[in-house]
């Protein structure tokens, strides 16, 4: 099972990287997205994956189930749900202030002298 | 127990707080902003007092014993860079309430600049690895605002930029905790130690190990990782350049410093020469960009990035002495960046532009501007007395004890070079024939230069008084070089 989730958790990495490659400013925001969601899945395989009781309920159980990673992954979906959120924002008032969402029109050259 | 340890953090967040709910009158807010820096910063001193008479202080939240519950540990280290942080944080303050103009006031500058202090804060003061993780989004996140507001084109279109290398370093940064986590089974800083020592020198932890240095370059602006930070913090206004500059880097240092001192021993042959390699590159290329530049804000810019490599190569070194050097020369870089930043600021303000060929003669009308930064200027290449020489000479000498000749050369000749890059400011900026500007009339010159100048002053009895807080410095440094007085004050065995 842990094979399987690392390969899945690859091909994860592996199109996020492709598409935060792109020029499009929102296929880079859904590579992102899907960048978080490869750590996220990379952290539960970490943890082990299921096998054991719920721990607190279960008393009598021979092994528990790790709660901490699934603690981590908890915090860090809030915390990727806000970036994505603002970093969408950004990219909608820089479409209007910029007229484009192409970033290889984004360079800056200012200082460069 | 000793909840002191977490006034740093809850004043900011309480302040911010009770801010947003006066966004719309400037003055409560000044007035509210004012006393919550005041307040953060005598909370820090207090700590940082605590911790020197009475050793490491650390809190374990919701009583939670140590290694499973969170911890926030303050050690010497940390608790100076708290000091040092507020003390910017209020410095920065003063100078915005005449400078970053009533529209970004209105806009929620301030509940994001003391979001952006806890952040840091926090992240000098956690002792948990994760933890470090969600207190590095707070200052992030508030970084973003902070770099966004204003919505000029510049800042936005560096905004995106900033948040996606960001994105993809915490991406990293989870990745790392993970198989961290998967090797040893906790998150607690000290037991993530005493585990990795049990282990030995294995691959998988090098792994980790450079994997860490990766997240943590990306915010600290090393080698390879830097290519962000010339444009990104070229965009915003001066007290906001100013904070980043002066902390956001910083605590990319700190945390190399910290995981590189405390967890990744075991194969220093390998982990400290990638470090220390990289280091002197980092200094090399940061001294070509000081010099190549001839705009004010890109030649301080590429000195942020001198600085991390100097720091980082007296991590490398690894000896007490190195140690000792690097801390001084991080307080030291912290306090005197955020002041030339701050100097560059007005200059910028005066003559509506940071183009060094379109300036001159600023000393004729500005005599204190000048003057302050000429000794600014003399602070951060590290003349003697002043407050760079003694970090600086205590790195170079644990280089050349260590047998590094090369790289405690770099360092020493990257200071002439730094002195030149900032001496050409004072020449071409100060120097020469007076210009006419047409905005100088309305800079309230008077007003933001008490900002650097208090800064400066301090950089200056950094350095005098270098003598007297050498014991604080070292006992910094001697927690860093010995990871067992850490261990066992949090752990308490």
């Amino acid at each position: 099972m842990e094979i399987l989730m690392s390969l899945l958790i690859g091909v994860i990495f592996m199109s996020a990287t492709y598409l935060m490659l792109s020029k499009s400013l929102l296929r880079i925001i859904v590579g992102t997205g899907l960048l978080s969601h490869g750590v996220h899945l990379l952290l539960l395989t970490m943890g082990g994956l299921k096998r054991g009781a719920a721990p607190l309920l279960g008393q009598q159980a021979e092994a528990y189930t790790d709660p901490l990673p699934q603690a981590l992954i908890l915090t860090a979906i809030v915390i990727s749900f806000g970036i994505t959120a603002l970093f969408l924002v950004v990219a909608y008032r820089s479409y209007q202030e910029l007229g484009t969402d192409n970033m290889e029109l984004m360079r800056g050259k200012e200082g460069n002298e | 127990m000793n909840s002191l340890i977490t006034l740093p953090l809850l004043i900011p967040l309480f302040t911010a707080i009770i801010l947003v709910f006066f966004n719309k009158n400037v003055t409560v807010q000044r007035w509210i902003a004012t006393i919550g820096s005041l307040l953060t910063l005598a909370a820090a001193v207090w700590l940082s007092a605590t911790v020197y008479t009475q050793g490491i202080q650390t809190m374990d939240l919701s009583n939670w014993q140590a290694p499973f519950g969170i911890t926030l540990v303050s050690d010497m280290l940390s608790s100076i860079l708290v000091v040092t942080t507020s003390l910017i944080g209020f410095v920065c303050l003063l100078y915005s309430f005449r400078s970053i103009g009533v529209e970004r006031e209105k806009h929620y500058y301030y509940p994001v600049f003391f979001f952006l202090i806890l952040g840091v804060n926090g992240a000098f003061t956690t002792g948990d690895i994760f933890n470090m993780f969600v207190f590095f989004e707070v200052m992030l996140m508030a970084s973003y605002v902070l770099l966004v507001l204003g919505g000029t084109k510049i800042q936005l279109r560096e905004t995106i930029k900033y948040l996606l290398v960001n994105v993809i370093s915490s991406g990293l940064f989870v990745i790392a905790v993970a198989y961290l986590y998967s090797v040893v089974g906790t998150l607690n800083m000290a037991h993530i130690s005493v585990r990795l020592n049990e282990l030995g020198q294995s691959g998988i932890v090098t792994v980790i190990a450079v994997l860490f240095l990766i997240v943590f370059g990306i915010k600290g602006a090393i080698f390879p990782l830097y290519f962000w930070l010339p444009g990104a913090y070229y965009a915003p206004p001066a007290p906001i350049m100013a904070l980043f500059g002066a902390l956001l880097t910083k605590v990319g240092v700190y945390s190399i410093t910290r995981t590189y001192t405390l967890f990744f021993t075991q194969d220093i042959g390998y982990t400290h020469g990638l470090l220390e390699i990289l280091s002197i590159i980092t200094i090399i290329i940061g001294v070509i960009g000081a010099i190549a530049y001839f705009d004010v804000k890109k030649i301080i810019i590429y000195n942020i990035i001198v600085a991390v490599g100097v720091i980082l190569f007296g991590v490398a070194t690894f000896t007490t002495e190195s140690l000792t050097g690097s801390v001084f020369y991080l307080i030291h870089d912290m306090i005197i960046k955020a002041a030339l930043f701050l100097l560059i600021g007005i200059m910028i303000k005066i003559t509506g532009t940071s183009n060094l060929r379109e300036m001159g003669g600023l000393i004729n009308r500005y005599p204190g501007l000048a003057w302050t930064y000429f000794v600014a200027a003399l602070a951060l290449a590290g003349i003697p007395p002043l407050s760079g020489f003694l970090g600086k000479i205590l790195i170079v000498r644990a280089g050349i004890d260590a047998g590094n000749y090369w790289g405690s050369g770099v360092v020493l000749l990257s200071s002439l070079l730094v002195l030149f890059s900032v001496m050409k400011i004072f020449m071409n900026g100060f120097w020469g024939k007076a210009r006419e500007y047409k905005q100088q009339e309305k800079v309230p010159v008077r007003w933001l230069l008490t900002a650097p100048v208090i800064l400066t002053i301090c950089a200056v009895l950094y350095g005098l008084g270098s003598e007297a807080l050498y014991p604080i410095i070292s006992t910094a440094a001697e927690t860093l070089s010995n990871p067992e007085i850490y261990i066992k004050a949090v752990l308490k065995e």
